[in-house]
Parts: structure tokens; C-alpha cells; sequence
């Protein structure tokens, strides 16, 4: 059975978990543009997800006795997939000409990202807007 | 203990996919409607692992996995498909 | 040796993960797993293209680790930004002078940005110099954002493929 400390330590988990998905999906809904908005899930899902799958995994163990690592697959199939998603939606948008909020800084690098090529202005020289 | 923290992740997962359902609805261009999917792939892949803890039953994880892999290769697809109007170059 | 095992790590990966997904350690599953391994990447040979070796792997897991830890700091940080309110968010777009010149360590890098803070990598210029990257918020100098990339992560994958 488990103690108290170590159930306590799971519900914990479990509810920290539960939160940053619901931050996640509550940025989806409340930024006001599409780069913005692809920040939110990437990140807070994959730790939200992270987080239940490993208080699942500490639960099987503590339950059965038997070390149940499909979990870790999960994640890690996530950790790599997550990235991908999100640099292929980055491209879709760009090549959309998705509309971005007006105090974006350099907006006009997307133009040459949609080409592929090299900034104007690159980063190391300072520019005063 | 635990129990009542299931019931209260699976609200809070449930309310995260009702949110994630409004942004799809919304949702002004095609990618924010690709994105919202995606998300939902991974939402609807907690509230499985959620209740495979409650009920104790491995069997959630397969499924949770098959999810995992389909939100993958279906999020990719609409969005290749949205970039070059094919899937297949 | 070589033809039997073009790819001696695919083909241990490909047990293990066949292992994961079973989650058994019966002899049975392990014979299964290694034949798999054994095939997959023979076949896989001729689909393959040539990458840069991962000279220093031991380099990997401090790698790992501080990654992690910058997830979960991103994690908070971006839960204060997106509780908090819109206007105070500064996006913006960087372009990133890349050092790395194979596809590899690119994706890898690339992967590590859109995991950490508040960074999102979007689009790889076609002569592979810049790498643009979309920040949720834009510091004061865009250079301290440069240097932070270029000393915590492209420093330490350029140490991992030794290039």
C-alpha cells in the first residue's frame, strides 16, 4: 500500500499535470495571434502530459509492483514529435501570410523566411524602430 | 485522495478540450484550426491516461499510444497538404 | 560485420523499443525484437542519408538534462505570460546566424529551441545560415537572446557532434 508522503507526492503530480494542459489549451483560446498562440500548447502540453505520465507510471508501480515503462514511450514520442508539428505549422502560416498582431517586432523578416532566404536586416546590427 | 484528484483533472481536461473545440470553431485561418486538433489529440491522450488510472487497467496505454502516433501523422498531413495542396510530393 | 549490421545503434534501439511496446523481457519477444532490428535496418540501407557521427555521446545526457530543466523554467514562464495580460506580450521575429552547417545537428537545435523558453523555430534559410526563430517575448536586445542560444545549446551540440 501506499504511504501518505508518497500518495501525496502523486496527487501533486497529477494536479500539476492537469493545470499546464489547461494553461495550454487556455493560451490556445486567449492569444491573440497565430505565432503566439503556437507557443502555448507546444510547451505546456508536452510538460502537462509529461507530468501525468509519469504519476501514472509512479501509480503502477506503487499498485502492482511491476515497472510499467510504455509511459516513457509516450513521452518520449511526444518530445520528438512535438517540434515537428510546430515548425511545420510555423511554415503553413508563413507561406499563408497569417495575419500577426501590430506591435510584432521586424514583421517584415517573414517575408524573407517565406523565401528562404537570408534577412535584410540581420540580427547583429541593432535597429532603432 | 488520489481518486479526487482524478475527478479533478478530468474536469480540467475536459474543460481544456471544450476550449480547444471553441478555437477550432473560431478559429480565423486553417492552421489555428490544425493547431486546435493537435492539441486535442493531446488533451484526449491525458483524459485516456486519466481514466486508465482510475479503472487500473493497462490496457488505456495502447490506445493512449495508437492516439499518439495518429495525431502525429494526421496534424502532418493537413498541414503538408495546406502548405502544397498535395500530401504526396 | 558492416553488412550484417549497417546501423549497430537502430538496431539496438529497435529492440528496446520493440520491448517498450510489449513491455515483456520474455526470451520469446527478445528473439522477435532483435530479428526485427537485425532486418529493418538492412532494408532501411538504401533509403538512408549520410549524417555526421555523434562523437562525444556521454555529452548527451548533461545535454538532456539541462534541456529539461529549461522546459519546465519555459513552462512557467509562459503560464505568467499567457495568465497575464495580452498587452504586456512582446512577439517578435529573430533571425539566427547559424554555426552548424549538417542536417542533424540543425534538427536537433532547431527542436531544442521550440521546446525552451518561449522561443519557436520557424523557418531554415535555403543556404542554411539563418535559422528564423519566433519569441513570445522579445527582450530589450535581441543579442542577449543570440548569445543565450548560441553559448547554452549550439555550444554544446556543436561539442556533441564535434564539429
Amino acid at each position: 500500500m501506499m504511504s501518505v508522503e508518497f500518495e501525496l507526492a502523486i496527487t501533486l503530480l497529477l494536479v500539476i499535470g492537469g493545470i499546464f494542459i489547461f494553461i495550454g489549451s487556455f493560451g490556445l483560446l486567449r492569444l491573440p495571434d497565430f505565432y503566439t498562440r503556437l507557443h502555448a500548447p507546444t510547451k505546456a502540453t508536452t510538460v502537462g502530459l509529461g507530468s501525468i505520465l509519469l504519476c501514472s507510471m509512479l501509480t503502477t508501480f506503487a499498485t502492482e509492483g511491476r515497472v510499467s515503462i510504455s509511459e516513457l514511450l509516450i513521452t518520449l514520442f511526444l518530445v520528438i514529435t512535438a517540434p515537428v508539428v510546430a515548425h511545420i505549422l510555423a511554415k503553413v502560416a508563413m507561406h499563408h501570410k497569417v495575419p500577426m498582431v501590430k506591435h510584432t517586432q521586424y514583421p517584415e523578416r517573414v517575408d524573407t523566411a517565406r523565401m528562404q532566404q537570408p534577412p535584410v536586416n540581420p540580427s547583429s546590427t541593432k535597429l532603432d524602430s | 485522495m488520489l481518486d479526487y484528484a482524478i475527478l479533478f483533472v478530468s474536469g480540467v481536461l475536459g474543460i481544456a478540450l471544450v476550449m480547444n473545440l471553441a478555437r477550432l470553431l473560431m478559429g480565423p485561418n486553417a492552421p489555428d484550426r490544425i493547431l486546435a486538433l493537435d492539441t486535442m489529440c493531446i488533451n484526449s491522450i491525458a483524459l485516456i491516461l486519466v481514466y486508465g488510472m482510475h479503472s487500473g487497467s493497462p490496457l488505456y496505454f495502447e490506445a493512449a499510444l495508437l492516439i499518439a502516433m495518429l495525431g502525429f501523422v494526421s496534424s502532418v498531413a493537413f498541414a503538408k497538404y495546406r502548405l502544397r495542396g498535395d500530401i504526396i510530393e | 560485420m558492416t553488412r550484417i549490421f549497417p546501423q549497430p545503434f537502430h538496431t539496438i534501439l529497435l529492440t528496446v523499443v520493440w520491448l517498450l511496446l510489449n513491455n515483456s523481457m520474455s526470451p520469446g519477444h527478445i528473439l522477435l525484437g532483435v530479428a526485427l532490428g537485425i532486418v529493418i535496418p538492412i532494408l532501411c540501407q538504401p533509403l538512408r542519408i549520410p549524417q555526421p557521427k555523434v562523437v562525444k555521446p556521454l555529452k548527451l545526457i548533461p545535454y538532456v538534462f539541462i534541456v529539461i530543466k529549461d522546459i519546465i523554467v519555459a513552462n512557467i514562464e509562459v503560464a505568467i505570460l499567457v495568465l497575464g495580460p495580452m498587452k504586456r506580450i512582446q512577439p517578435g521575429f529573430i533571425a539566427y546566424p547559424l554555426d552548424l552547417k549538417e542536417d542533424l545537428p540543425i534538427t536537433l537545435l532547431a527542436s531544442t529551441i521550440t521546446m525552451t523558453p518561449g522561443t519557436c523555430s520557424c523557418e531554415l534559410t535555403q543556404d542554411k545560415q539563418f535559422l528564423y526563430i519566433h519569441v513570445l517575448h522579445m527582450p530589450a536586445n535581441e543579442q542577449q537572446l543570440i548569445d543565450y542560444i548560441k553559448v547554452h545549446y549550439e555550444g554544446r551540440v556543436r561539442e556533441i557532434f564535434g564539429c
